[in-house]
């Protein structure tokens, strides 16, 4: 089932992808939510694709898309209230919204699999870790009670949880913040999938942890070749793990880059202002640089470019004209009218 | 420690234990989680004190004992050199209305149905002496417009307002009463990352302009660092170490504090292959029962013997200028981009 004409508007062509279909493309992905106060359009034409073994970093804040997209790829949006109007979302070629329900949950689980920032609200508080984690093998696998308790104590060392097999049959409550999320890696990676989605999956922790659980994901990642969408609003983590970066502003992609570009020169001015507002060494004593503002509200959003009433090189037309996602080279574009003065440092 | 002045806060041997009890009738304690367990510390006039540490490492209760929240097991708070005695209502409230506290939450720490004016002013309904009554709405309607809020909007609901500015009217709140020391446990993390940096920016705009002292808790370290003259770390109830920022952070000799600053992700990823990371094995023990002797020898991997026998105090070590609690103290530039 593999998707004959591949859209040009996209993103421009990833290096890696030429030719090949990418492990997963979203295209001009667009979701929307019915409220009471109206339709709030979440997701506005994201466009990101992803490679075997690659991790991308989806950077933003609350309320810019980030985790309604990763929501709409693992099919576990409530629907109604949202809705998919537009977009594709292919996985290996395939196109996962033209899916029945069905399939959908063949895939998920076994070849998409996601983690979640808190991962007490993720597991059941009545069951067992051990039966939770054995439920995958049982569930999408078939096998015997027994077989799957043996497989939940192999995957519960494999994350690194210590004394697996004394600690097969706790509750989650009795385990701590940095176990729990070791726990829900271990179910995510239970049927070995091709993409795993990590939404925000350290946020809840203390650094010292934070260290662990990145290490193993990276373990994991590197012994499987399995693809990893990273959604955070950490610019440290994302610099620490990423490949490439979509940073995410008002349901929209503002800029996509290899990691060290964007690090090195930002060619969007929001990705600017969040770099630039980062408390450095040398500037001990200052005033950081913030951006002024506040996020937009999705359900009245600015006209033109959704950063436009935050951004210092505000022209004209940021106010009345959506910029479109301009391809700056082969790997990086940006969505905004002047990315050119932006990258020089000629903007404003 | 203290280089000029007199410390406007001097905390000694600070200790809090929550008792843990058995039984339901015939209550009996069975020991007890000791969340901070002697601390000391002092704090001068106009300065910055930053408290950090893991989650359970006790700098929340920390922050309640210095607010008189909780009653300490032992140990003595001093005000511009007075003993806060909690037993007595005059001196405690005095002692009040000098020490106030911003929240992390700004959600959970406004109540929905005052206004902001109400919230603002109800220090005023305690502390009668600040502002008369007929004063009280200017006086508000002026701490709105220090926090860079509109004075109009004094008859506003704290959900009509954003995060980043719900903190702003928890900082006016805790300006109310003109304290000279505020404690600010985790203010910004709760926030998006693009209204933070105009949060710390207010905080410190507030410091110069009205000599405040804080006590600033937080688990992000780079924010501490930009905001802080010193810095505490704490694990499990006690300070390890104490210093000026630069020598935390560039000069770091306790291992704990070694491994968290190398836990810190770096935001630039240049070099990242080859940053030196000090990744800790397993979660800290419990505060109900600590391990003997210095409490970070179970994740330490420069632990000895004397480690378990002997209780390491926090003093000035050979090879370094500033308050260690190690017996091995030695320093080690880990993060390395000074």
């Amino acid at each position: 089932m593999k998707n004959p004409s591949v859209d040009t508007h996209l993103l421009p062509a990833d290096s890696g992808t030429i030719g090949t279909e990418p492990l997963l493309a979203v295209d001009n992905l667009h979701v929307e939510f019915t409220t009471r106060q109206g339709v709030v359009r979440a997701v506005n034409g994201v466009s990101y694709a992803l490679n075997a073994g690659e991790t991308l970093a989806v950077l933003g804040e609350s309320g810019s898309g980030k985790s309604v997209t990763a929501q709409a790829i693992m099919g576990i949006l409530d629907m109604p209230p949202a809705r998919v109007p537009k977009g594709e979302i292919r996985f290996r070629g395939t196109d996962l919204l033209k899916l029945s329900e069905n399939q959908r949950s063949q895939i998920r689980g076994q070849q998409i699999a996601m983690i979640f920032q808190d991962a007490l609200s993720a597991l059941n508080p009545v069951f067992t870790v051990g039966w939770q984690i054995a439920e995958m093998f049982r569930v999408h696998k078939g096998m015997s009670k027994k077989d799957s308790y043996t497989k939940a104590i192999e995957l519960m060392d494999r994350v690194r949880i210590p004394a697996a097999r004394q600690r097969v049959n706790d509750y989650p409550h009795q385990f701590s913040g940095g176990m729990r999320q070791r726990i829900m890696i271990a179910m995510s990676i239970a049927l070995d999938p091709d993409l795993l989605i990590a939404d925000e999956p350290t946020t809840a922790l203390d650094v010292t942890v934070q260290a662990q659980i990145m290490e193993l994901l990276a373990e994991l990642q590197r012994d499987s070749n399995m693809g990893l969408i990273l959604i955070t609003h950490d610019l440290g983590v994302v610099a620490d793990v990423a490949d490439k970066i979509a940073v995410m502003y008002g349901g929209r992609i503002v800029e996509n880059a290899p990691v060290h570009d964007i690090y090195r020169n930002p060619a969007h001015p929001y990705t600017k202002g969040l770099l630039e507002s980062i408390p450095r060494v040398d500037m001990k004593g200052q005033e950081l640089y913030a951006i002024k503002g506040l996020p937009p509200n999705l359900l009245d959003m600015p006209t033109g470019c959704a950063f436009h009433p935050r951004c210092p090189f505000r022209q004209d037309n940021c106010v009345t004209d959506v910029p479109a996602l301009h391809a700056i080279s082969g790997t990086r574009s940006s969505a905004c009218h002047y990315w050119r003065e932006v990258l020089d440092g000629t903007a404003g | 420690m203290a280089p000029q002045g007199d410390p406007i806060l001097e905390v000694r041997d600070l200790v809090k234990h929550f008792p843990l009890t058995q039984g339901i009738v015939l209550k009996r304690q069975v020991g007890a989680i000791k969340a901070v367990d002697g601390v000391s510390f002092e704090l001068n006039r106009g300065e910055t004190l930053g408290v950090v540490g893991e989650s359970g490492c006790g700098k929340s209760t920390l922050a309640k004992l210095l607010m008189a929240l909780e009653k300490p097991t032992s140990g003595t708070v001093k005000v511009n050199g007075e003993v806060v005695d909690l037993h007595k209502g005059s001196n405690l409230k005095r002692f009040r209305r000098n020490i106030q506290m911003v929240m992390q939450d700004p959600y959970t720490s406004l109540n929905p149905r005052m206004t902001v004016g109400d919230i603002i002013g109800e220090p005023y309904e305690i502390h009668t002496e600040v502002a008369p009554k007929g004063d009280r709405r200017k006086k508000v309607q002026d701490l709105l417009e220090v926090v860079g809020l509109n004075p109009d909007h004094i008859n506003r609901y704290p959900h009509q307002f954003s995060g980043g500015q719900r903190q702003r009217i928890g900082i006016a709140r805790g300006l109310a009463l003109q304290p000279e020391i505020i404690v600010c446990d985790e203010p910004v993390s709760a926030l998006d990352v693009s209204i933070q940096a105009q949060v710390i920016n207010l905080l410190e705009r507030l410091q110069n302009e009205f000599g405040l002292a804080y006590i600033f808790i937080a688990h992000d370290l780079s924010v501490v660092r930009h905001i802080s003259d010193r810095v505490a770390v704490m694990y499990l109830g006690k300070i390890v170490e104490i210093g000026k920022d630069t020598e935390i952070y560039d000069k770091p000799s306790h291992p704990y504090t070694q491994a968290l600053l190398s836990a810190v992700p770096v935001p630039n990823p240049e070099g990242r292959e080859t940053r030196e990371r000090i990744i800790l094995q397993g979660d800290p023990p419990s505060p109900a029962n600590p391990p003997s002797g210095c409490r970070f020898r179970t994740r330490c991997w420069k632990a000895q013997e004397i480690c378990a026998v002997e209780e390491p105090l926090l003093q000035i070590r050979p090879g370094t200028d500033h308050e260690s609690a190690c017996h091995f103290a030695e320093v080690h530039d880990v993060v390395g981009a000074s």
